[in-house]
């Protein structure tokens, strides 16, 4: 028995283990493009996103501020701080920490901070943790410090400049508005059409019910690419052309075998008793579709709703098609893969801010409405097949 | 007129519209043309039932005939005239098809990312699936496996361009790399492999898709099928694919044939990581390099497309209809 026992808990071990490391495999990829986009792009070029946490090395060149000397002791001393007086004040931030410096670019770490470096003459020069330093000379300086070179800890920093930048002067703000006025009438339409015609489908009698449900499955699975061609045609010939309009169409038509498949699935499994008795009762179909069955499929229209929402949002097929290329109605997708990828291909910073831009809001909506999105998911694959 | 108000504008028009449309036929069907009174009231209702289906039906078939079947006929249609439309050249634009490199190219990769894809997606998805399904932290743990799901396919690759950057300070592959010393490599340009590259970013998003509906299936799996093995003395391998697999077979078909379907309608992948080039076009992507510039030829890109999809399509029907008796 205490065989078996250890051989399950090895076993849960075991299960444990792959778990964790499957989903850190499928999470490090997105982990990596959230970190990327809060640095800036020096810090991507100097350290992976893994060593985000960390501190890194930097070398810097300096030359230390001549005015200001003092006479000490018959000597001619310079003092300030290195990370606020410097020229490279505007790199370095608090927090900062010297580790070496020297004076001369062949050995810029020839010397511990801290420690006293001779400058010859009789001179020395001291730079220590804090970035503050004191030089002396026998001679005044005449307006002219001496050179220094410092190896110095950048701590880990974080900005949301590649937000700012992408938001506001490259566009993404306004894809993002595009996305939002092509995604919500494009979910919500489809909703209410697909709604009636599942009832149809579902508990309507008639000749020929068979065979619509047949074409809805075919329809299914028609690949997007036979509509664009003779759609976009069509569009232009009645006048709609490339437009929020005719996307909104076009959404609509692709959306819909899906959700009278979803809602008719629904609703067939609705209790009989209810809607045979309202019959009974003497409501109309109408009656009873606005009254019984479309807030009882609340749950099917809601799985709809964010299948819809999600597809619509993350499209880039039908976007390029079907609205005007110019660059005020782009959408985010197209925006990323058209322009982004182009022109800043290398600005790894920026491009991680746009991906994040694009994908915060279905992230947000799946984690919020998981539920349905699984049920939605199991209505449509699993029963219907 | 701005596209926001435009928007707000076609969201009222279009419900208000859908609804009043509703209610107003059903309201001329019961009191103007088949009325329950007159001479023949009985008759008048009847006739009312057997019209009112349609008029819920109309709008939808509508616009599944103009959105969906139309171009169905249409595209073939087109695809047999030349590039602006205007000469009719029969199959010409499939004989060019045929007679491209890249075409061949084409649809080789996309028998490698059918072949590919659907099988690793279903594959991890049934493992994170039976994984996670005793587990405290099996929820969560799904969730995030599922996450993927919603991200777009240009956000997913640029996420996995990070992963395949060519600098080691950037991109992971070349990061582990570098730690063993080994020259950096631009996994996107390695001939035949970068397909590979390309399709693990579909395997990532679409394993949450296969996990969740196995996952239902594992769950729905009779109870005493299970204790009944593990009476028998079959260990948890058996168990699993003695018992438990062959028993959500048909799911895994299903989930199967959905990805297979999706793995060909998929241009986003390849057209934001590559664009085509170093070897890996696929069919939806190659379609897109004509589509503006020679109509013809784009749409018998997507017609053949159409063609691989039909037995699936036949199969779906098929199925549907086995469970519609």
């Amino acid at each position: 028995m205490a065989a078996i026992a250890g051989q399950k808990s090895r076993l849960t071990w075991a299960v444990n283990i792959s778990v964790v490391i499957m989903v850190v495999a499928w999470l490090i990829p997105t982990v990596g493009l959230l970190v990327s986009s809060f640095r800036t792009t020096d810090q991507i070029s100097q350290s992976g996103w893994w060593d985000a946490a960390f501190p890194v090395e930097k070398a810097f060149r300096d030359r230390i501020p001549g005015d200001g000397e003092t006479q000490v002791d018959g000597k001619y001393v310079l003092t300030g701080d290195l990370l606020t007086n410097g020229q490279n004040a505007a790199d370095l931030k608090s927090g900062t920490v010297i580790k070496a410096f020297g004076t001369s670019g062949i050995k810029p770490d020839k010397y511990k901070a801290g420690e006293v470096a001779d400058l010859g003459d009789g001179g020395t020069l001291v730079v220590n943790k804090d970035g503050s330093y004191t030089a002396t000379s026998a001679t005044s300086f005449e307006g002219s410090g001496p050179r220094v070179y410092f190896v110095a800890d950048m701590p880990p920093a974080f900005t949301l400049s590649n937000y700012k930048e992408v938001l506001f002067s490259d566009g993404m703000g306004q894809a993002f508005i595009n996305t939002l006025t092509v995604t919500i009438p494009a979910t919500i339409i489809p909703i209410l059409v697909a709604a009636f015609a599942a009832y149809a489908l579902a508990w309507m009698e008639f000749p020929g019910r068979g065979l619509l449900i047949a074409a809805v499955v075919g329809l299914l699975v028609v690949p997007l690419q036979l509509a664009l061609v003779p759609l976009l045609r069509l569009h232009q010939e009645v006048g709609i052309g490339q437009s929020f309009l005719g996307i909104w169409l076009a959404h609509t038509g692709f959306g819909l075998p899906l959700a009278i498949y979803l809602l008719r699935n629904y609703m067939v499994g609705l209790p009989r008793d209810i809607i045979e008795g309202a019959k009974v009762d003497g409501a109309t179909d109408f009656q009873i579709f606005m009254k019984i069955v479309l807030p009882l499929s609340f749950p099917a229209l809601a799985s709809f709703a964010i299948f819809q929402f999600l597809w619509v949002w993350n499209d880039l097929l039908v976007a390029k098609v079907f609205l005007p290329a110019n660059d005020g109605s782009k959408v985010m997708t197209v925006k990323i893969a058209d322009d982004l990828l182009g022109s800043r291909g290398g600005d790894w910073g920026i491009l991680a801010a746009a991906a994040f831009v694009s994908i915060a809001v279905p992230l947000l909506v799946f984690f919020s409405m998981q539920r349905y999105l699984v049920r939605g998911l199991l209505a449509g694959s699993v029963k219907g097949g | 007129m701005s596209p926001i108000l435009q928007g707000l504008i076609t969201i009222v028009l279009g419900v208000g519209g859908c609804v009043a449309y509703f209610y107003a036929s059903n309201l001329v069907l019961d009191k103007v043309i088949f009325p329950p009174k007159g001479a023949n009231p009985g008759r008048n209702i009847n006739r009312a039932n057997m019209v009112r289906p349609w008029l819920f039906l109309l709008p939808a078939i509508l616009a599944l005939g103009i959105y969906l079947a139309y171009p169905v006929v249409g595209s073939f249609w087109r695809s047999l005239f030349n590039r602006d439309g205007s000469q009719f050249i029969g199959l010409g634009n499939y004989e060019k098809l045929a007679g491209d490199g890249t075409f061949r190219q084409a649809v080789f990769n996309n028998f490698l990312w059918v072949l590919f894809v659907p099988a690793l997606a279903t594959f991890f998805g049934l493992m994170a699936a039976q994984l996670t399904d005793r587990l405290k932290w099996g929820n969560l743990a799904k969730s995030l496996i599922f996450m993927p799901m919603a991200i777009s396919f240009v956000g997913a690759s640029l996420i996995w361009k990070f992963v395949y950057a060519n600098n080691p300070t950037i991109g992971l592959i070349n990061a582990v790399r570098d730690y063993f010393h080994l020259i950096p490599v631009d996994p996107l340009q390695i001939p035949f492999w970068n397909n590979f590259f390309l399709m693990v970013i579909l395997i990532w998003i679409q394993t949450g898709f296969a996990m969740v509906i196995l996952s239902g299936a594992l769950r729905g799996i009779p109870e005493e099928t299970v204790e009944a093995a593990v009476l028998d003395g079959a260990n948890s391998f058996q168990l699993f694919f003695k018992i438990k697999v062959p028993q959500i077979m048909p799911t895994i078909v299903v989930v199967w044939t959905t990805i297979t379907i999706l793995v060909l309608k998929v241009f986003d992948i390849v057209y934001a990581t590559t664009g085509g080039n170093f070897g890996t076009q696929i069919l939806p992507s190659y379609m897109m390099q004509y589509m503006f510039r020679d109509d013809g030829r784009a749409t018998a890109v997507a017609f053949v497309i159409m063609i691989i999809v039909l037995p699936v399509m036949i199969w779906n029907i098929i199925q549907a209809r086995k469970e519609l008796r």
